[in-house]
Formats: C-alpha cells, structure tokens, sequence
C-alpha cells in the first residue's frame, strides 16, 4: 500500500529500531557504544544513531516518498549491556551495502562516524568494530602487495623484521641522517624508518634526504650481503607532492615508502597504495593521530576499526602497537586488532573485543609495527606475542647503545634469532620464562648484546592502560 | 660498563657478509640443525635445500638441491640429503628452507652450513 505524506517529527525508533531484522550476509554492521543523554530510552538512542549515520534526518521531509526507504535505511537491531559500565549501552546497526560507494573507505567513514558523533541526544559515541562483508571487502584496493610478498621481495623468512625510526626526530641534516640510516643496516637491521613528522623541513628537504638515504641502503647490502630498506615518508601537504615524491623514490630504486594515513586523509592513502601497487613499491603506513580517535573508552573509534579501514585502503605495514613498551595498548585487545591486520577470517571473540567475525577473502594481511620504548629484553614477549610475521622497530633501543647504532642493530638481531632459535626448539610457550636465560647465553658471543643487556636492565614501563577492554568490574 | 668497541664490518671483507636467519649466530651445533629440521616438519612444511657460492649469496635464486621434499617427516632424511649436498657442494653455503604451501611462501630459511669464506 502507498504511503502518504505527514509532517512533522517522529520517533526515530518507530523506523529505525528493528529488533526483528536479521542482517543480511552483505550488510556493513556496526557495534556503537552509546552513552546517552539522561532520559532517552536505549531504543530511542539507537534507532536515532542508526537514523543519523544512514538516511535520516529530524523531521519527515517529503522527498522520503519518492524513494524506498525501508530499503535503504540502517537498522538498529540489537542491543546489549557494556560489562562493567551501567551507563552506556552497545547498540548494533545494520547498513544495506548499497549505501556506500564501492571501494571508498571516504564514504564508509563519512556516513559512519559523520553528523551521528556531534547527535545532542548521544553524550558520547563510540565505535566499536565494523563488519565489511565480502562483497564490499572485494570492492577495495588493499594492501599493495601484503606480508608474503614482502618477505619475498627482502628475502626475510622465519623470523620477524627488524626496524628502527631515526632520532632525534627534528633537526638532522640529510647527510648526519643518512649516516644515522646506514649505521643501523650495516649493523644487522632490516629496515629502517622516517619518523612521522620528517617530511620536508628547511633543515632538511625530502629530495637530499631521499639520495642520501639510498646510498645508505646500497652501500649497506654490498657490505651485509642482505637486502635493506628505509620507509622514505611521501606524506606532503597536497595530493599531487605526494605522488612527486613517491615517484622520485622509485626513480631511485627505493623498496618501500611511507604515509600518515589519519592526517594525511583515507583519499590520499588509497590513491598512493593504488599507485604502490602499480609501482611495486612496498607502503609502510604510520598512525598520528590516532590516539585523539581511539584512546577514549567512551567516545572517537576503536583502533580496530581503524586499522580495518588501513586494510581497505591499503598498507603492507601498520603500526599497532607493542603491549610492552612505553605506549598504550592492552595485551589481548592488541592481539584482537593484530589478528585483524594478518589473518584472511577472525572470528568473533569478545575477550579481544572483536564483536564480528570478519572475512577478508583473498586480500592481503598486513606486518604489524611494533615500535615505542621497547628494548633488548622485550625480545622474548615480542616474539611470544607478535611471532615471525610482525616488524618490531627498536629506536632509543638501536640508537641509544653505548658503541652506537651499529652495535644497537647487532644487539637486537642477535637477541631476536637466538628467541627464534629457542622457540623453534623448546615451543613459545615459556619463552618470556626463558627469555633471560636465552639472552644471556646469546650475549656470551655477542658483545654488543652483553653491552645493551647492562645499558637497560632497569627500564621499564608499568602504567596501567586507559583504554581496557569491558568487562564486568563487580 | 665494558669499553666501546668498533664495529668491524668491511666491504673489503667478504667475511662480513651476512646470509638472513641465523647469521648472526654462531653456526649451528648438529643437535640445533636437528631441531630446527623438526621445527619445520612439526609445522607441517615441505622441507627444501638449497646451495650456492658464498660470494653470490645475495641472489634470490640458490641452486635446487634435487626437488623439494614434499610431505616427508623423517628428520634423518632430510639431515641426510642436507649432508649429501653439503658433501658435493663442500665450498657452498646451504641453505633449509621450509615451504609453506598454504601461505604460499617460505615459512622458514636458514643456512645449515657455512661455505668457506675466500679472503
């Protein structure tokens, strides 16, 4: 039967609260944490989310009559209590896939963390996790190449990759820079790492950077026999910088590049790891920003959903945090959204927070970075927790050695293949257990072990994390 | 704390070059090999060895030792044809590669075996 037109408001839970609804195998579903303003009913709140980050608007408007609604509008199917936290609520929501432009992380993004975060009747919102089904995930782009071909390309197998960001972060000339890039490779390294914030200064501009570096890495496998690379960052002020930059890198015969993908935006990131792919160049990709998102448990989007977002617009690396070091990161709810990056299907498991199980198909997986305060004698959890397919970058931890960054990089090679060794030989589990043994043992033949074991025997970073996963405190 | 050292890797020294997982160990005891052959096998990879001259150690391509040992799990065997290679090939370094066939990669690779170095 026809509908007709009535203006005026209505509750938004009259459409848009269908606790009946089965989602279907091509929805996008969406977990919000909803912490509502005093007085809205849960219904009420979570038909108004799923109303504002799909069709609706406040009011009836009567254009909604030249269109099917009940087709394309989001649904508000479920609703669950948050262990732990009596005033906020999950509430689930599904999307028609039709909705979203395919392989546009842009739009997803848009609709789903758009208006609906700023919505009076919400104190906070937060999203949880995402499910992209196949069908949308078979839309986008990906990872230029992925972890195997990765490892192809650097001839690196069995163990993890072993990085490091140049310091001081500011200031150095392209030529002490350069030096400081060569010194970690010769020494044992793998890679090696702009920081974030290196992108074209008057102290330093990209392109000298960009050639010193190179002589860096070539003169470093001529002398280690081993294949080398240096994530040179193309993140520049303008779409069209960028992609000059990366093209210069590939003049030069650089392996792997570099962007910020949260400030320099999901369009600019899908287009470089189109181009990436096109290229056969390797993207590593950086997170800045990313705590102003994630870090708050009531409010922004989970890093889940972020780093399923960098798998769709493409990265062969993402950093995800340590679990040991000096940065946030809560051990099983890291090892949630590691698995998310590597792996092709996840299922759901509440205990690392992953609240759907997502199926990436054929797309490639992605080396989580694993960088920030980690030293020598987190090599045993490192490999425990991360495994072989993961790159662990050790900045202060190479460059800060006594006999500098030649004997840090040789440190903490010698240090994560005897961990290798021994977890090949004895299991990982009991590893971390073992793990003092098995440095000290190592560091017998390897002086340059011996001596960062004695730099930083101490230094540890024991706080506790913010942002914990829920679960019931009573 | 122990006095600063140099680091003494040359180009001028062939001795400095390294060769991937493990080198920056000391070589392997035959009890270690073995280990890491029953690492493989526990992994459910088809063991591999490979040889090449030291001084070309950086090509991606080594030379096949015979095929691939595909589906075999007798530890014995694969230190055997390890041997057998290793005894043809006494100046090349060889190399156990472990394939994973799922991934469609190496699950792991390491050299067994140290050519001698020529100075």
């Amino acid at each position: 039967m026809a509908k007709t037109y009535q203006a005026g408001v209505k509750e938004y839970r009259e459409t848009y609260w269908m606790p009946e609804y089965t989602p279907k195998d091509t929805d996008i579903l969406a977990c919000f944490k909803i912490t509502p303003q005093p007085g809205v009913p849960r219904e009420e709140a979570a038909a108004a989310v799923a109303a504002e980050s799909s069709t609706g608007t406040w009011t009836t408007v009567w254009t909604d009559l030249l269109t099917d609604l009940d087709y394309y509008k989001g649904r508000a199917y479920a609703i669950e209590d948050v262990p732990g936290d009596d005033e906020c609520y999950y509430a689930f929501v599904a999307y028609p896939i039709d909705l979203f432009e395919e392989g546009s992380v842009v739009n997803v993004f848009t609709s789903l963390v758009g208006n609906v975060f700023g919505f009076k009747a919400v104190r906070a919102l937060r999203l949880e996790d995402v499910r992209f089904p196949i069908a949308y995930v078979m839309t986008c782009n990906g990872p230029p190449h992925g972890i195997q071909v990765e490892r192809d390309k650097f001839n690196k197998y069995g163990r993890a990759l072993l990085g490091c960001t140049i310091k001081p972060k500011l200031g150095l000339s392209a030529k002490n820079y350069g030096r400081a890039v060569y010194e970690c490779l010769r020494g044992g390294l793998d890679l090696t790492k702009d920081d974030e914030n290196v992108n074209s200064q008057p102290f330093m501009r990209w392109r000298n950077r960009f050639e010193f570096v190179m002589d860096a890495i070539h003169k470093a496998e001529r002398e280690t026999g081993e294949r080398k690379g240096h994530y040179l960052n193309v993140t520049a002020p303008t779409p069209d910088e960028m992609f000059k930059r990366a093209e210069f890198a590939k003049e030069l015969g650089a392996p792997i590049i570099m962007h910020d993908y949260l400030t320099g935006g999901f369009c600019a990131n899908t287009g470089l790891a189109q181009w990436c792919r096109d290229n056969g160049i390797l993207l590593h990709i950086h997170r800045a920003m990313h705590a102003v998102l994630d870090r708050h448990p009531r409010h922004g989007i989970h890093f889940r959903v972020l780093a399923k977002a960098l798998r769709l617009s493409g990265g062969d690396h993402l950093h995800s945090g340590t679990v040991v070091g000096k940065l946030e990161g809560d051990r099983e709810a890291t090892l949630g959204w590691v698995d998310l990056m590597r792996d092709s299907y996840i299922k759901e498991d509440r205990t690392r927070g992953i609240f759907f199980d997502q199926d990436w198909g054929s797309m490639p997986g992605m080396f989580p970075v694993a960088s920030g305060g980690i030293h020598v004698w987190h090599m045993p959890a490192l490999v425990t927790i991360f495994g072989d397919d993961a790159c662990l970058q050790f900045g202060g931890g190479t460059l800060g050695h006594p006999w500098g960054n030649a004997a840090g990089a040789a440190a903490n090679r010698v240090a994560l293949e005897a961990c290798v060794e021994d977890r090949n030989r004895n299991g990982a589990e009991g590893l971390e257990k073992r793990g003092g043994d098995v440095l000290r043992s190592a560091a017998k033949n390897s002086p340059e072990l011996a001596a960062a074991m004695e730099t930083w025997k101490e230094i540890k970073f024991e706080f506790d994390t913010v942002d914990k996963l829920d679960v019931a405190h009573k | 704390m122990s006095e600063m050292q140099d680091y003494a890797s040359r180009l001028s020294d062939p001795a400095s070059r390294k060769f991937e997982t493990f080198s920056y160990l000391p070589e392997l005891s035959q009890d270690a090999i073995r280990a890491q052959v029953q690492y493989i096998c526990d992994k459910g990879w088809n063991p591999a060895i490979e040889h090449v001259e030291p001084e070309n150690a950086f090509d991606h391509y080594w030379y096949m030792w015979k095929l691939p040992m595909f589906g075999e799990t007798d530890v014995d065997r694969i230190l055997s044809e390890a041997e057998a290679c290793h005894k043809a090939n006494p100046n090349h370094h060889v190399r156990l590669v472990g394939y994973d066939n799922y991934a469609q990669s190496q699950g792991t690779a390491m050299v067994i075996f140290r050519g001698p170095i020529k100075t």
